[in-house]
């Protein structure tokens, strides 16, 4: 790695996937082969759109698959748009893994449940990759997804695939459109169809804050350990590496010591207003 | 209130560990002490120019101190020295020609070892993709005269921030590594200073190449000791005396006068707890009454080392830049996330601000963010003062 502060390297395009609207997938590759590298499921990498900026993006592709890098956008603002609009050949630049990981690897033998809100199925998509390639390792598995409108949930061809892994999916919007047959209502309501008991299971959950507070918060009331919920933070960060100081939430750097906390630790600090 | 699941950091003290405690050594031996004269002080200043060292030193400019190039003692606030109250500075004639007669103005050394804005590489496309190009900036060679004991500790702090993490910051790093520190001890306090209270000052405890204390009595002279081989080899090339007993005695009655003359104190006895506490208190709506939201805290603090980077290419396209700039947590824009800015109260900035140097810097870097050295007390505009507001958080911690 170069000895600049902040460098990115240049990653090669291979694929895109319009997921929705306003999402788009890229499969990138390393354009010389000595920047790849590996990560663990729930890290994010800091992308480059040149001259535009830069945007933390987590991982949303299969930890296990060496070469290539996978990254799901919402475009929001400049350079989530830059990003969004490149094309299969152009050049992003990349500089990471960061951050912390979920801890899926150590919760084998136990029921999983992964709760996702919006973009935040992306994150938690090498949670399941894993539990795939492990299936054995895990007892009862169910996946909870909600979006705003179903035209916005992501990756839904895939999440049927999931089912023939033994994985229950779960799907819900907040405002059906006709054609819509699934659920309907926030995604909290899909706990108790999950065929997965709180108490026991460990929970991997990432979406808008208040939908983690209240996921958090009913899978506690049903009796799972608050140490085996984990969630996936998301703050203003320029650096990714603890200097720039932009992401504290109380003593926590978001960056360094997240994304990925264990519920009880950000509990705390998630009810203090403007924190 | 809250009250997560703390994680100490090893506990390293930001004061140094080549601790030079006064005038003799913990086992009773007096430490060798010379001493020069004003020409002497000049004689250091050349030497220090003949090392290769840019030699940095507070010089009066703009009606403050400042730190700035020096190349002689003509260039020294000789006859200067600095009122301080809240919300006000103003340089005043002193009756004896003291050369460091002042405590701190409105810059730190934060601004040579860690540059307000700085590039920190460039980019050229080259068919779809980018080099490097440009060379990398040599790091400059610093010695800094005149650093008084609560700045040490802070360079000490923005180490354990900068430098000894796990990602450290390579400019700040050979900036740091580069540097010859000539700490002088404080004789006198301003109205804002508590570096007592902190337990940063007024002596400097160590961190330092050399250290000089500024006499009056019996006679002008500056009395000096060696904090390591640099500072030794420097103060051996210049022509120097063994310093008497009265001139000692007249260097340590100095410095605890300036420890006596302080006003403010704080009581840091669990401070860190106290804010933690208080973070839904009613009084950080108080403080918004007043503050202005304009960051002058942050930006003279010398402990404070937000940042932000802007990226940006020339008119062709063909050609980037990043370039990291100082921010600060009460800016616009600074807790932005996709959705609108997580803090846009005054009273959240300040309490991040606040309970961040008092209270989640120990959770984070094992010591406070604060070193007493009064300036977000002098620079803010509305004379906000962070000892004033500690003693009313615990008054209403009592109730
Ligand atoms: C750990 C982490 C993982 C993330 N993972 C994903 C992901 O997988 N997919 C996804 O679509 N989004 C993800 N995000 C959010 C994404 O980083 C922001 O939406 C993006 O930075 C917005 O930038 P912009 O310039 O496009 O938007 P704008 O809203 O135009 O931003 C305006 C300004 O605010 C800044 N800004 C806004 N939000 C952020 C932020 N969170 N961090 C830093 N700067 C910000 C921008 O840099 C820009 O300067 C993640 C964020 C974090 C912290
Ligand atoms: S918080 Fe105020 S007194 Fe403390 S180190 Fe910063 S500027 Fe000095
Ligand atoms: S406390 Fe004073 S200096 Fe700091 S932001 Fe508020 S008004 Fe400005």
């Amino acid at each position: 790695m170069s000895t600049e502060l902040l460098m990115p390297q240049p990653w090669v395009v291979q694929k895109t996937e319009r997921e929705n609207e306003d999402v788009v997938t890229l499969t990138l590759a390393p354009e010389s082969s000595d920047h790849g590298f590996s990560f663990l499921p729930g890290q994010f990498n800091m992308l480059y759109a040149f001259g535009v900026g830069e945007s933390a993006i987590s991982i949303s592709g299969d930890a296990t698959t060496n070469g290539s890098m996978v990254h799901t956008i919402r475009d929001v603002g400049a350079v989530t748009h830059a990003l969004s609009a490149a094309h299969v050949g152009d050049v992003i630049g990349i500089r990471g893994p960061y951050g912390s990981e979920w801890p899926i690897a150590s919760h084998t033998g136990r029921d999983i449940l992964v709760v996702a809100g919006g973009i935040g199925l992306a994150p938690l998509r090498p949670v399941v990759y894993h539990i795939i390639e492990n299936r054995h390792k895990y007892k009862d598995v169910a996946v909870l997804y909600g979006s705003r409108e179903p035209k916005d949930l992501l990756f839904r061809a895939e999440l049927e695939s999931w089912k023939d892994h033994n994985i229950q999916v779960e799907a819900t919007v907040d405002n059906a459109t006709p054609g819509w047959t699934r659920h309907i209502g926030v995604v909290t309501t899909l706990i108790r169809r999950a065929k997965v008991e709180p108490r026991g299971a460990a929970a991997f959950v990432c979406g808008p804050e208040i939908m983690m507070r209240f996921t958090a918060s009913e899978l506690t009331g049903r009796g799972m350990n608050p140490d085996d919920v984990f969630i996936s933070m998301e703050r203003n960060m320029k650096c990714a590496v603890g200097l720039c100081g932009r992401c504290q939430l109380g003593p926590e750097f978001i960056c360094k010591d997240g994304p990925v906390f264990p519920w009880p630790r950000m509990s705390p600090v998630m009810t203090i207003r403007e924190l | 209130m809250f009250s997560m699941g703390r994680r100490d950091k090893a506990v390293t003290s930001h004061k140094f560990k080549d601790r030079i405690p006064g005038f003799v050594t913990e086992e009773g031996t007096k430490i060798d002490t010379r001493t020069f004269s004003l020409r002497g002080l000049d004689q250091l200043i050349q030497t220090l120019l003949d090392h290769g060292y840019q030699c940095i030193g507070p010089v009066v400019r703009d009606g403050v101190i400042a730190y700035d190039k020096v190349s002689s003692t003509a260039d020294l606030p000789q006859g200067w020295t600095d009122e301080q109250s809240p919300g006000h500075y103003r340089l005043r004639k002193r009756e004896d020609d003291a050369c460091f007669g002042f405590v701190v103005g409105p810059h730190s050394w934060k601004r040579f070892l860690y540059p307000p804005e700085r590039r920190l590489w460039q980019l050229q496309k080259q068919g779809q993709s980018f080099v490097r190009v440009g060379e990398p900036e040599v790091a400059p060679r610093y010695a800094f005269l005149g650093v008084k004991a609560c700045e040490l500790a802070a360079i000490g702090i923005q180490d354990q921030v900068l430098k000894d993490g796990p990602v450290p910051d390579p400019d700040y790093t050979q900036r740091r590594d580069n540097a010859l520190i000539i700490a002088v001890n404080c004789t006198e306090s301003a109205e804002t200073c508590f570096c007592a209270s902190m337990k940063t000052g007024p002596e400097a405890a160590g961190g330092f190449d050399l250290v000089l204390t500024e006499i009056l009595e019996p006679k002008h002279a500056f009395v000096a000791q060696a904090g390591s081989e640099r500072g030794r080899e420097i103060l051996d090339a210049l022509q120097t005396a063994e310093a008497s007993e009265s001139q000692i005695e007249s260097a340590r009655a100095g410095i605890a006068s300036a420890a006596d003359g302080q006003t403010r104190t704080v009581d840091t006895d669990g401070l860190r707890e106290l804010i933690e506490r208080a973070s839904e208190s009613i009084h950080w709506g108080e403080i918004e009454e007043r503050c202005l939201s304009c960051a002058n805290c942050t930006l003279s603090c010398p402990t404070c080392f937000c940042s932000d980077v802007e990226d940006s290419t020339d008119l062709t396209g063909e050609h980037a830049e990043r370039w990291r700039r100082w921010d600060s947590c009460f800016n616009r824009g600074f807790s932005f996330v996709a959705g609108g800015e997580i803090r846009h109260s005054t009273a959240s900035r300040y309490r991040q601000w606040m309970t961040h140097k008092l209270s989640t810097w120990h959770d984070q870097f094992g010591s406070s963010g604060c070193v007493g050295c009064g300036r977000c007390i002098t620079w803010c505009p509305v004379g906000i003062d962070i000892t004033e507001e500690i003693q009313q958080f615990r008054l209403r911690d009592q109730l």
